[in-house]
C-alpha cells in the first residue's frame, strides 16, 4: 500500500519529495498503529497540519469502512448457507498464507543479526504459542532489541 | 460490561501497542474477541480473511469484530477507539519528526522494533490457525498460499480466490 501510495503524492502530485517521504515511513513503522492509517496522518499532517491530517484519515478509512461494513453484513445474512462455511474455511486458509508471506517478506529485509533474529522468533512464540500478554511482551522485548540495536554500531 | 463501553476499552488498550503495525494486535483482540464470548475462533478468521478482501486498509478488522459485537454502532465505536490515540500520537510525532538533527537514534529504534515487528507477524498467523479446525488440507493450502505470495508476483486477491473456490471444490 505505501508503494501506491509514494506514487501518488510524490510522482504523480508531487506534494512530498521522496526523502522526506522515506523519512516519514520510517516514523510510520516505528510509531504504534496501522503503517496505511499513519502514513495519513502523516502526509496530512505535513501538507496541511491537523485539518490535513483528518481529512486524511477519513479519506482513507471511511470508503473502505463501508464496504467492508457491507461486506460484513453481507456474510452475517449468509451464515446458514451450507456452502459457504468451506468457502470461508478456503479463503481463511489462503488469508493465513497471505500473513506468513508477509511475514517472510519481512524477515528478509529487517533481519539482518543473529540477535534479531532471536528477538523476531522469541517475540513469535511468547505471542503466537505460549500466548502471553502483548503489554508484557512489548515491556520485555523493545528495550532489549532498542539496546542490542543501539550497540551493533 | 456494556457492549460499547468493552470495544472502546478493548480497541483503546491496543492502539498504541501495536508495534509494526496493526497485525500485532491481532492475537490478542482474537483471545480477547473469544473470551469475551464475541465470537469463536473459526468466527474471527472469516473476519480477517474478509479483511483481507476487502479494498482498504486490513486495520478495518476492528470495524468487522464492532459490527459482530454491536452493529454499526459497535463498527464506529470499535474503529474510533483503535484509530484516534495512535493517531493522535502519530499526529505530534509528524510535526517534530523532520525537525530532529541528529538522525542517529531514529536508525536504533528502526532497527530495534522491525524484529519485534517481524515476530508479531509470525504470532498472527500462529494465532489465526489455533482452534480453527485446521486440518490437514487446510495446513496445506496455507503452505502453498505462502509459498505462491512469496515467490512469484501474483496478485494476493488472486491467490485468496483460489483459496475459497478449492476450499469450495473440495469441501473444507
Amino acid at each position: 500500500m505505501s508503494a501506491w501510495i509514494r506514487r501518488e503524492v510524490v510522482v504523480r502530485r508531487g506534494w512530498m519529495d521522496d526523502r522526506a517521504f522515506l523519512v516519514g515511513l520510517t516514523l510510520c513503522q516505528i510509531a504504534p498503529g496501522p503503517n496505511a492509517i499513519n502514513l495519513a496522518v502523516l502526509i496530512g499532517t505535513a501538507l496541511r497540519g491537523g485539518p490535513g491530517a483528518l481529512a486524511a484519515v477519513l479519506g482513507m478509512v471511511g470508503p473502505p469502512a463501508v464496504l467492508v461494513l457491507a461486506l460484513g453484513a453481507g456474510l452475517a445474512a449468509l451464515r446458514d448457507t451450507p456452502s459457504l462455511g468451506a468457502i470461508m474455511a478456503g479463503l481463511g486458509a489462503a488469508a493465513i498464507g497471505l500473513a506468513l508471506a508477509n511475514a517472510f517478506e519481512l524477515s528478509r529485509r529487517n533481519l539482518r543479526t543473529p540477535g534479531s533474529l532471536v528477538i523476531t522468533a522469541a517475540t513469535a512464540a511468547a505471542i503466537g504459542i505460549l500466548r502471553l500478554p502483548l503489554p508484557a511482551v512489548l515491556a520485555f522485548a523493545v528495550p532489549l532489541s532498542l539496546l542490542l540495536a543501539a550497540r551493533e554500531r | 460490561m456494556n457492549p460499547l463501553l468493552a470495544l472502546a476499552s478493548l480497541f483503546g488498550g491496543l492502539s498504541l501497542l501495536a508495534v509494526g503495525g496493526g497485525n500485532a494486535v491481532i492475537p490478542d483482540m482474537q483471545h480477547a474477541a473469544v473470551s469475551l464470548g464475541w465470537m469463536n475462533e473459526r468466527e474471527f478468521l472469516d473476519l480477517y480473511a474478509l479483511s483481507r478482501v476487502a479494498p482498504g486498509p486490513g486495520s478495518l478488522l476492528v470495524a468487522l469484530i464492532g459490527q459482530k459485537v454491536a452493529g454499526v454502532p459497535g463498527a464506529v465505536v470499535a474503529t474510533l477507539a483503535m484509530f484516534v490515540p495512535s493517531c493522535l500520537l502519530m499526529h505530534l510525532a509528524a510535526r517534530f519528526w523532520y525537525r530532529l538533527r541528529d538522525a542517529s537514534w531514529r536508525g536504533v529504534a528502526e532497527r530495534g522494533l522491525a524484529p519485534i515487528g517481524v515476530g508479531l507477524t509470525y504470532a498472527a498467523a500462529l494465532a489465526l490457525m489455533r482452534g480453527t479446525e485446521h486440518g490437514a488440507a487446510a495446513y496445506g493450502l496455507t503452505a502453498a498460499s505462502a509459498v505462491l505470495l512469496s515467490t512469484t508476483r501474483l496478485h494476493p486477491l488472486l491467490v485468496l480466490g483460489a483459496g475459497a473456490a478449492l476450499g469450495w471444490v473440495i469441501g473444507l
